[in-house]
Formats: C-alpha cells, structure tokens, sequence
C-alpha cells in the first residue's frame, strides 16, 4: 500500500465521519438516509483499497443500493404526500 | 513508442481531474440548485470519460471494461440530473433573484400553482 | 513518470472530492445534498480507477461498473421520493 494509497483512504476515512454526523444531526429524515448511504458507499470503497473486491461489491450492493432504496420506498409510504 | 502512450494516458487522467475539480468548484461557488446541477453533472461526465480514456492509454487490456463504464456513464449521468432537476422544480426549490425566466413553469400551470400551494403552506425542501 | 502524473491526478481529484463533501455538509436543501451525494459518487469511481492503476488488478474495474449501476438507481430512488412518486 503505497503512500498515495494511504493518502486517499484518509481523506475517505475524513468523508466517512463527516457523512456519519451529518446523518445524526440532520432534522429531515430523508437527508439522514442520505447520510447513511453515503457512509456505506464509502466504506464499500475503503474495502475496495483494503483488496477485497468481493466484500466492495457486497457492501455497495446491499448497504448502500438497497438499503437506501428500501429505506426511501418505506418512508414515501409512510408518510404519504407531506414528507418532512 | 511506450512513452508516448504514458505521457497522453497521464495527460487525459490529469485534464479530467481537472475537470472534476472545476465540478467541485462550481458546486460550492453556485447561488442556485440548477446551477449546482449543471455544474456538478455535466463536467463530472466529461472528466470521468476522459480519465477512462487515459486509463485505456496507460493500460490497454482493460479497454473493453473502460469502455463499459464510459458508455454507462455517458448515458444514465444526464438522465439522473433531468430527473432530479424536474423532481427539484416541482418542489418548487428556492431559485437565484437573477433567475427570471421560468419555461417550465410557464408550460405546466396546473403543476406551478400545486407548487404554490405546498410553498404557501409552510412545506419546504 | 506516470506515477508522478497519477500522483497530481488524485490531488486534484481529492480536492473536488472535499468541495463536494463540504456542499454534502452545508447543502440547505435535500436537492443539493443528492447533487452532492452524485458528484461524490462519480469522484469514487474516478478513484477505483486509480486504484486499479497503482496497484495493477483489473478486478477492481467491475466495482467501478457497480458502483456506477448503483448510484444511478440511488439517484432515481431519492428523486422519485422528493417528487412525491413512491
């Protein structure tokens, strides 16, 4: 793993944590599906740099796909019409 | 000959990076939610395609793959921003002072004073 | 030479990755959140590119092609949600 390596995955790692507080802090619950999707795509990503392709391609199809999908279908349903 | 390859594909890579940035730029630096579209879709499509591109330059084999991903990309990018530029205007999202001309709400009536009523009602993005 | 062009590549590509992430943070509506949340994606996959280019595996491109897959129907679901449509 070389130094540019490293480099990228800080800056991802940075992105991560971000992501994770803006999915607490967030008032809309849309926005912090958003969030959480976005943390998982970034750590499929991450995985991806630790050599696991398999793990990657799991985690960005199930956490991030459709997780978030599932998540925003349920939410639209529930909610109906005024989604706030 | 091998260095000419390296010295375009290297070129290409650091021309869309260019272009990515100029994405990020315009993405922070925008007053609006259609500008941020326009300027976080269309030179992120570009720089993406043309960081494939040298890709393909610096390693040849995987130039069947790159050019999956490319012409992926190429199509369902622009079909994602429309999408959510027409799900941003029903929303009836906020827009610059300097944008005054609106066709698509001049062209659906019925849609603009739905928009009306949702934004009168306390409802927003 | 090529690493030293792939080396100025990902600084400018990390660049725009941290102005998209802070439009992420600040973003004052969910429409410009998802915009953001597109370019973050588009970004990742410029990475996966350079990855697979450092470290020599063309395994790592049929991620690339996932992702690109996934965050087209991510983008699809979140604005069928804001239209209303679900």
């Amino acid at each position: 793993m070389s130094t540019l390596m490293i480099a990228i995955s800080l800056i991802f790692a940075i992105a991560m944590i971000s992501a994770a507080f803006v999915a607490i802090y967030a008032k809309r619950i849309a926005i912090a599906i958003l969030a959480a999707g976005l943390v998982s795509l970034l750590a499929s990503v991450m995985f991806l740099f630790l050599a696991a392709p398999d793990v990657a391609m799991t985690e960005a199809a199930i956490g991030s796909g459709l997780t978030t999908f599932l998540f925003f279908f349920v939410l639209g349903r529930v909610r109906g019409e005024k989604n706030d | 000959m091998q260095w000419i390859l390296d010295l375009s594909g290297g070129l290409l890579l650091i021309a869309g990076s260019a272009f990515l940035l100029f994405g990020g730029l315009g993405l922070v630096r925008m007053p609006d939610i259609f500008n941020r579209i326009q300027a976080g879709t269309k030179t992120t499509t570009l720089g993406t395609i043309l960081i494939l591109a040298g890709a393909a330059f610096l390693n040849p084999q995987w130039g069947f793959k790159l050019l999956l991903i490319g012409l992926f990309l190429l199509f369902t990018n622009p079909l994602s921003s429309q999408v959510l530029a027409r799900a941003a205007h029903r929303r009836g999202g906020d827009k610059s002072p300097k944008a005054t001309v609106d066709r698509l709400a001049e062209d659906l009536p019925d849609r603009r004073s739905r928009v009306r009523d949702s934004s009168a009602s306390g409802e927003h993005l | 030479m090529v690493e030293t062009l792939i080396i100025i590549a990902a600084i400018l590509a990390g660049i725009a990755f941290l102005l998209a992430l802070g439009r992420f943070i600040e973003g004052p509506t969910a429409a410009d959140r998802v915009v953001a949340f597109d370019v973050l994606t588009v970004i990742s996959i410029t990475f996966i590119v350079f990855s697979a280019l450092i470290e020599e595996r063309g395994i790592y491109l049929d991620v690339a092609l996932v992702y690109a897959l996934l965050s087209f129907l991510g983008v699809i679901a979140i604005a069928r949600y804001l239209e209303g449509r679900f």
